[in-house]
Parts: C-alpha cells; sequence; structure tokens
C-alpha cells in the first residue's frame, strides 16, 4: 500500500517539477510566436539580437541574484550598485570626474579599460561583501540592509558625480558595450558566458550544493556542518561581482556612467529570477529559469514596444506576469505538497 | 449513563467518552477509550508516547472527529466542527505551545474577538481593563493588565490563558503538559491554582508525563496504553502510588515490536568522555532546560541509550557534545584527546555527527534532492581539488547506501520530502555514515517513522555499533531504548539520575529513574 501511494506522489512530483522548469520557457515560446505573428519582422535576427543587448544588462546581475533568492534572501541595493559601480568605471577610465566627451582614442588622462573594469568589480564585490557582514553578523534581514544600501550607494553616486554624469570612454572600452562578434552584440556575449559560469557553479560544484542547502534549511545546513554565514555573504559578493560588470558594460554602451542609472533595476533583476522559478524561499530555482525569466521580460518588452503599446502599458502587463508566475509557483508547490 | 463502570461518585459526570475510536489509513491511534470528568475534579491522563493522548485531546478540543463511539458533554451529545467550537460548547484546551499573541496585552488577549464596546460601539479600552483585572486574580495573577504578553513568563502566560478560559465560562479545562516548561516553584503556584479551579467547580483533565505531580493533584487517572485504555486509578485515601501508576503504563511484555537482541560483547575504548558538562543559560530564555553536570562515558561499538522524559535536558547534551550550543563548564575528550567544538563544523570534522530529534526542521532540505540531502556533509568526499562534484562517486556511495539501509526511493533526485518519515531517516542515516563518523548521536531516531521502519533502524544501529562507531541514541520510547541498548543512563533536569546495564533494565526501573526527582538527590 506504501509503495503505491509513494509512486502515486512521486508521479505528482515529477509532472509538477517538469511544469516548475519548463513553464516559463513554454510561455516564452508562446510570447515569440504571438508577436511573429502580430508582426513578422519580430523574428528578424537584427531585433533579436537588440533584445539581447537589451537584457543583458539586468540579466547580468539578475544571475547574481539568483543565487541570493536561493539562500532566501534579497539585495534591493543592486540599481544604486549599478550606479556607484559605474561611477567608478568611468572615473578610473577617465582619471577623474571630468565631464568631458572626447572622442579621441588617445591623450586621455585615465587608466584604461581593464582598471575601469576591475574597480567596478572589486568595488561591486565589496560593497556586497559589507551588506552580507551586516546580515550574518548583525544580524539585520537582507530586506533592510539592502533597502539601506539602495539609499547608500545611490547617495555615494551622486557625491562622486556631484549629481552628473561622466561621459566619454575610450573605444576600446565602448567595444563592450557597442561592439560585435560576427553579429552578436558583445554585452549578450558576456551575459552568455556569465550565465554558463553561473550555471556550472550552481549544478556542478561543491559550492553550489551549500547554496541551495543553505536556502533550503539554514539549520539543517547549519548541522551538517557548513558555514552557513560565510555561504551567505559570498552571495552577497556575487551578486555585487555581477552589478559592478553590469555597470561596466552599461557606461560602455551608453559612453557615460549616468548617477541616475539603474534606478528600479532591483526590481525588473527580481522579477527575471523569479519568473524564471526561482523560489522566494529559498533552495529551488536554476540559473537556466533566470535566463528564460530575462528573457521572458525582454521579450515583452520589446515585442509590445513593437506593437506600439504604451510604456505604461507595458508596466500593468509585466507586474500582472510577475504575479501570475509566482501564484503558479506557490499552487505547484501546494500540489507537490499534498 | 455508564457511571457505574466508574467509582460512583456525589455528582454526575460533566464529559463522558464513551468506547471513542480514531483510525487514520489503516492505523488505529485510539481504540474504544472511554473516560469520565466530573465537575470539581482532576482527571489525570497518563500514558507514554504514542499511547494515545494527543489523539484524544485533539477530539475533545475539536480538531478532528473520532471515528466511531459517543462523546457526551453536559448531558448534550459533543461533536464540534472545529475548536472554536468546542470551546463554544465549553471545552477549552490548553496546549503545551501557547495560543496567546505575543504583542498584544494580557487584556487584549483575554477579550480577543469579543472586546466590551462602549456607548458608540467603540471598544471601551476601561471596562477592558477592569474585567481583565477580576478574571486574572482568579488565577492569582497580580499585574498590570496592559502589560504585553510577550513580557510575561511561561508560567504567567499559562495562567493568562487558564484565566481566559474561565471567562470564556468554560467547565472543562484540558492541559496538555502544563508542567514541562516551568520551574519548580511555578509548579507550585500552578498547583495549587489547579487545586482552587477544583473547589469552584471547575472539572480540569491534566495531561501530563510528570508522575509526581499527577500523584500530588489528581483525585483520578486515567491511563492510556498502545492507544488503548489501560485502566483507571482512584486516589484511596491517599495519592495515586505512583508504581500504580507505572504499572498500569507499561502493562506488557517488553512488547511484540521490539525484540531484545542477544547481549553484545562490548569491549571498545572509551571513545568520548564527558566531564562536568554545563550550559549556559541563556536570559531570554530562562525557562529553557540547561546542563548542570554531566558525566558520561562512550565506548567504541557501543549503543548507550539515553532515556528522559521532554526536558530533561537529553538533547540539550548532544546539541553541546556536537558544538550546537555553548558550553559553560565542563570537559569533552575524543580518543582522550581533549575538545572544545564550537561549531556543529568543528564537531564533525572531529568525527562527531548528530541526527536531530526534528527531522523536519534540523535535519532534510525538504525540496532538495534526495542526492544532496545524502551528501551535504561530506561534500569534501565527493568534489575534487577544484571544487567540482565527483558526482559518479556521489551517486556509486548514494546507491551502495541504498542497498544496504534499503532506502526504498525512485531515484537520487527525487525530492526528500516525498519519501516516507522511515527512509528519510535512513537518508539522514547514510549522509553520516558517509562521513565514517567515530561518534554518531541520533536523537529520537524513529520518531514520526512507522513501526516496520523502526524496527529497520535498531537493526541498522546495532550494525553500526557492530562496525565501531559508538552510538549515544536519545530516545523517550522506551521499549526502543530496552531493545538496542547495550547500556542505559536516565536524564532528569539537566542530570544523569541512573545508568545500568541494557540487560538489566526494565521500563518499571528506567520510569523510576527518569522520574526521579531532584529533591531526592544529592544537590552539589
Amino acid at each position: 500500500m506504501s509503495s503505491t501511494t509513494e509512486q502515486a506522489q512521486r508521479g505528482g512530483i515529477n509532472v509538477a517539477r517538469l511544469l516548475m522548469s519548463f513553464g516559463p520557457l513554454m510561455f516564452l515560446a508562446l510570447l515569440i510566436v504571438v508577436f511573429t505573428v502580430l508582426k513578422p519582422s519580430f523574428i528578424d535576427p537584427i531585433n533579436i539580437f537588440n533584445i539581447m543587448r537589451q537584457i543583458s544588462i539586468t540579466g547580468l546581475i539578475a544571475l547574481g541574484m539568483t543565487f541570493v533568492i536561493l539562500t532566501a534572501g534579497i539585495d534591493l541595493s543592486v540599481g544604486s550598485l549599478l550606479a556607484f559601480c559605474g561611477m567608478v568605471a568611468a572615473v578610473v577610465a577617465k582619471g577623474g570626474t571630468a565631464n568631458t566627451l572626447s572622442l579621441s582614442t588617445s591623450g586621455t588622462q585615465g587608466y584604461g579599460w581593464f582598471a575601469a573594469l576591475l574597480a567596478a568589480v572589486v568595488v561591486g564585490a565589496l560593497a556586497g561583501g559589507v551588506q552580507g557582514f551586516a546580515i550574518t553578523r548583525l544580524k539585520v534581514p537582507p530586506f533592510v540592509v539592502t533597502l539601506g544600501g539602495l539609499t547608500v550607494f545611490r547617495g555615494l553616486t551622486l557625491t562622486i558625480s556631484n549629481g552628473g554624469p561622466i561621459s566619454g570612454f575610450d573605444a576600446s572600452m565602448r567595444w563592450f558595450g557597442t561592439g560585435l562578434i560576427g553579429p552578436v552584440p558583445v554585452p549578450a556575449i558576456i551575459f552568455a558566458a556569465a550565465a554558463i559560469l553561473c550555471h556550472i557553479v550552481l549544478r556542478y560544484t561543491r559550492y553550489g550544493r551549500a547554496v541551495y542547502a543553505v536556502g533550503g534549511n539554514a539549520e539543517a545546513a547549519r548541522l551538517s556542518g557548513l558555514r552557513v554565514d560565510r555561504i551567505l555573504i559570498s552571495v552577497y559578493v556575487i551578486v555585487g561581482f555581477f552589478a559592478g560588470l553590469a555597470a561596466f558594460v552599461l557606461s560602455a554602451r551608453l559612453n557615460s556612467s549616468e548617477a541616475v542609472a539603474g534606478i528600479g533595476y532591483e526590481l525588473t533583476v527580481i522579477s527575471a529570477v523569479v519568473i524564471g522559478g526561482t523560489s522566494l524561499f529559498g533552495g529551488i530555482g536554476s540559473v537556466g529559469g533566470t535566463v528564460v525569466g530575462a528573457a521572458l521580460i525582454g521579450v515583452l518588452q520589446n515585442g509590445l514596444q513593437f506593437n506600439n503599446v504604451s510604456s505604461y502599458t507595458q508596466s500593468i502587463v509585466i507586474g500582472l506576469i510577475l504575479i501570475l508566475a509566482v501564484a503558479f509557483d506557490r499552487w505547484l508547490k501546494s500540489r507537490v505538497r499534498r | 449513563m455508564p457511571a457505574e463502570a466508574l467509582e460512583p461518585s456525589q455528582s454526575p459526570a460533566l464529559l463522558v467518552v464513551e468506547g471513542v475510536t480514531k483510525r487514520f489509513a489503516g492505523v488505529t491511534a485510539l481504540s474504544d477509550v472511554s473516560l469520565e470528568v466530573r465537575p470539581g475534579e482532576i482527571l489525570g491522563l497518563l500514558g507514554e508516547n504514542g499511547a494515545g493522548k494527543s489523539t484524544l485531546l485533539k477530539i475533545l478540543s475539536g480538531v478532528m472527529p473520532p471515528s466511531s463511539g459517543r462523546i457526551v458533554f453536559d448531558g448534550v451529545e459533543f461533536a464540534p466542527h472545529n475548536p472554536q467550537d468546542a470551546k463554544r460548547l465549553g471545552i477549552v484546551t490548553i496546549y503545551q505551545e501557547l495560543s496567546l499573541i505575543p504583542t498584544l496585552t494580557v487584556a487584549e488577549n483575554i477579550f480577543i474577538g469579543r472586546a466590551p464596546l462602549g456607548p458608540l460601539g467603540l471598544v471601551s479600552w476601561r471596562k477592558m481593563e477592569e474585567d481583565s483585572r477580576a478574571i486574572i486574580a482568579r488565577v492569582g495573577l497580580d499585574l498590570d493588565p496592559e502589560t504585553p504578553v510577550s513580557a510575561l513568563s511561561v508560567a504567567e502566560q499559562q495562567l493568562v490563558e487558564i484565566a481566559r478560559a474561565l471567562s470564556l465560562e468554560s467547565r472543562l479545562i484540558i492541559m496538555d503538559e502544563p508542567t514541562s516548561a516551568l520551574t519548580e516553584s511555578e509548579v507550585q503556584k500552578l498547583m495549587s491554582i489547579m487545586d482552587r479551579l477544583r473547589k469552584d467547580g471547575v472539572a480540569i483533565m491534566f495531561v501530563t508525563h510528570r508522575l509526581e505531580e499527577a500523584s500530588a493533584i489528581c483525585d483520578r487517572m486515567t491511563v492510556l496504553r498502545d492507544g488503548r485504555l489501560a485502566g483507571h486509578l482512584d486516589r484511596d485515601g491517599g495519592p495515586i502510588k505512583l508504581p500504580r501508576i507505572i504499572e498500569k503504563m507499561v502493562g506488557r511484555a517488553a512488547s511484540e515490536l521490539y525484540a531484545r537482541p542477544t547481549q553484545r560483547d562490548v569491549a571498545g575504548d572509551v571513545r568520548l568522555s564527558v566531564r562536568g558538562l554545563r550550559t549556559v543559560r541563556d536570559p531570554q530564555a530562562p525557562h529553557a532546560i540547561v546542563l548542570e553536570g554531566v558525566d558520561l562515558d562512550l565506548k567504541a561499538g557501543e549503543i548507550l541509550g539515553v532515556a528522559g522524559l521532554v526536558g530533561s535536558g537529553r538533547t540539550e547534551l548532544a546539541r553541546a557534545i556536537f558544538g550546537a550550543d555553548r558550553i559553560a563548564a565542563g570537559t569533552i575528550t575524543l580518543d582522550g584527546k581533549p575538545i572544545a567544538p564550537e561549531t556543529p563544523a568543528d564537531a564533525i570534522r572531529l568525527g562527531i555527527g548528530l541526527v536531530p530529534e526534528d527531522r523536519k526542521h534540523q535535519a532534510i532540505f525538504a525540496t532538495l534532492g534526495i542526492l544532496t540531502n545524502f551528501s551535504i556533509a561530506a561534500l569534501g568526499r565527493y568534489s575534487n581539488a577544484a571544487g567540482f562534484m565527483t558526482e559518479r562517486r556521489e551517486r556509486e556511495a548514494l546507491a551502495s547506501y541504498r542497498k544496504t539501509l534499503s532506502i526504498r526511493m525512485a531515484s537520487p533526485e527525487q525530492p526528500i520530502e516525498g519519501l516516507s518519515g522511515g527512509n528519510q531517516q535512513k537518508v539522514i542515516l547514510a549522509r553520516w555514515l558517509a562521513r565514517d563518523p567515530k561518534v554518531l548521536i541520533v536523537d529520537e531516531p524513529t520518531r514520526g517513522v512507522d513501526v516496520g521502519a523502526k524496527a529497520e533502524v535498531h537493526q541498522i544501529l546495532v550494525q553500526l555499533a557492530e562496525r565501531g562507531i559508538a552510538i549515544m541514541m536519545i530516545s523517550s520510547e522506551l521499549p526502543e531504548v530496552l531493545a538496542v541498548s547495550d547500556r542505559i543512563v536516565t536524564m532528569r533536569r539537566g542530570r544523569i539520575t541512573g545508568e545500568m546495564p541494557g540487560i538489566e533494565a526494565t521500563e518499571e526501573k528506567l520510569m523510576e529513574l527518569m522520574a526521579l526527582d531532584q529533591k531526592q538527590e544529592a544537590t552539589p
């Protein structure tokens, strides 16, 4: 008797699991089909690459956010941190805060793109580390710490830049935002490479297992010998690193670091992760899901724009999709738990 | 009425339970149980874990209906649809986990959902405060009704709950293990209030593990065993004596479920030695159990049973050794070397494993696959220097434990929450075996595990001991302790109260030692 009920449970779980991992993907495919039917030029490679470029910035941060949310945490500071890291990158690239739009490839006193990139990711990672420390050692909930971070990093950004943008980078730096390899935009390649790396880390390494375990049950993780605090700090370092990387790419693309960059990005990023099936309660989710989630938002935005739907309406649609995605997630879980 | 079946009494019964049976999918949790409670008396409801006390309580408090049988309360058929219903009909149950809302005041809690209203239909705070004061005075509480409940001790909160029950005009108050979180003096106070309520004509059903307390206050007792009525006991001039209770509670030959293993030869060296172990009293939780100086030796290849009731300090002992709780004083040595694990990670590295008592919250990662649940404590063993999992080895190891421990599962990816309790527990055991521990502490290894799998878990423990692992098994199920232990120690209130070889132990002997009061011990 018990074996048949177990079998029934297994079947239920497998169907639900399948839906959980492929639901967003099927929805994405459906959207692409619908938009293509509405306007066949939607599927043109040019537009597709355009979408890929568009999603790469928030997508990069969403990769880091996946780690955070897998531990049942949240990081609301990523938009501000992106602006801050962008400003740091600009200062390093230009050797100061002068706002000159000189497009000359030489003659600037900066330290070059590599130093700018390094500065952005290091500052991002450090900022994440500080927040992680506050979360684990001061026992302040992630929501509160990163909400504070949201205003702190924005304030720091405005302080450095005195409110204005820092613009005009050399061509080697701009390539990371605007360049192409073959037909593919460089930001899309960076995003794809980062996604593959994150997938490998979460799926195939000891560290990845630990992240899932801490999110699945922090107390059990501690009693299994995991250094829970260290793992928690590390995920905020990772999301900070990606905010820095995204900041570099964004600055390169716009040829400018804006003090008001990234406002509201945290919401797009969290939406992408959650729509991708990662549970806000931790322990469930995947990089693949996040990529699909980011693509889903990108396709939706682009497709609606393509069909002349106003950005106001886009907002409404994306918000509703987010709620539906989570409702679906909860419903699946209630089925699994039965 | 079946009153003649029981001791004749001056007043007719308030609650009559007649032939109540409760079945769950194939399992009979309660079988043909009858009892009576009369106004102005305290009835003790006793029984070991799993005897059916909580099932009966759930039925009486309206959480679930009986499968068959009849309940009459105050002369009327009693069939509540839910706990609110039961309360309205006059039966209030006070559980171990208190149900007050900590952020609200005492007065607000007492009048929750029925605040007295003033002329404009607004809450009359003044009346609420005055009435609350009178209500809590009935249970001997003298505190400001405006105090938030979170500022009260557990004992005071309990009294507030009782007061609330009285204000609802409850005629029967059921108390589920009310003394388990109280200090000695708080217990005395609660007893005197129970006594006062009895004189006021309130009927009380006192559900407890603590035999002396039951003996001191109960007028009559109903004892359950294995879901059946083991018998009724009456005060016979004096208090009901402990041996009479124990006899009714145990009442059976060692049990068919647990075959005693033949005495094994345990000649191992001392693996783990604990001396004078004390834990820190947390000022935030002044009622939590602390260890008051525990001495213990655990030999290689031995199963040491630790018997004790809830709140005896047995789990705290396990956690202290495992580095999960802070140690205030005392030494721990492992293979002769002093150790001082500050975190579970330290203890695990030293070769100690812990299967915790609360599997759901402390052991399993419910949503994760069996593979991760299995390997999580031994990630280092199943990964290479670069940090990548060597999944093939990991899967092979799981497959081999699946065979040796006969874990019934669909696939390594299956979420562990889909397994039965017994199979989950086997995965947790495999988790520690993967580390080859020197010492394995198992806390309530068969809680929530069905009968068939229990015996399997016991066999596994014996096999592990035969491989030389030193096993400390904590359990509140005495037949289990008797079934697998080579040696048994008993605990009460953070101390060891006795020790004997497994072969000499009986439930009666152990229960006496577990119930042994602090006053009877030499106090240092």
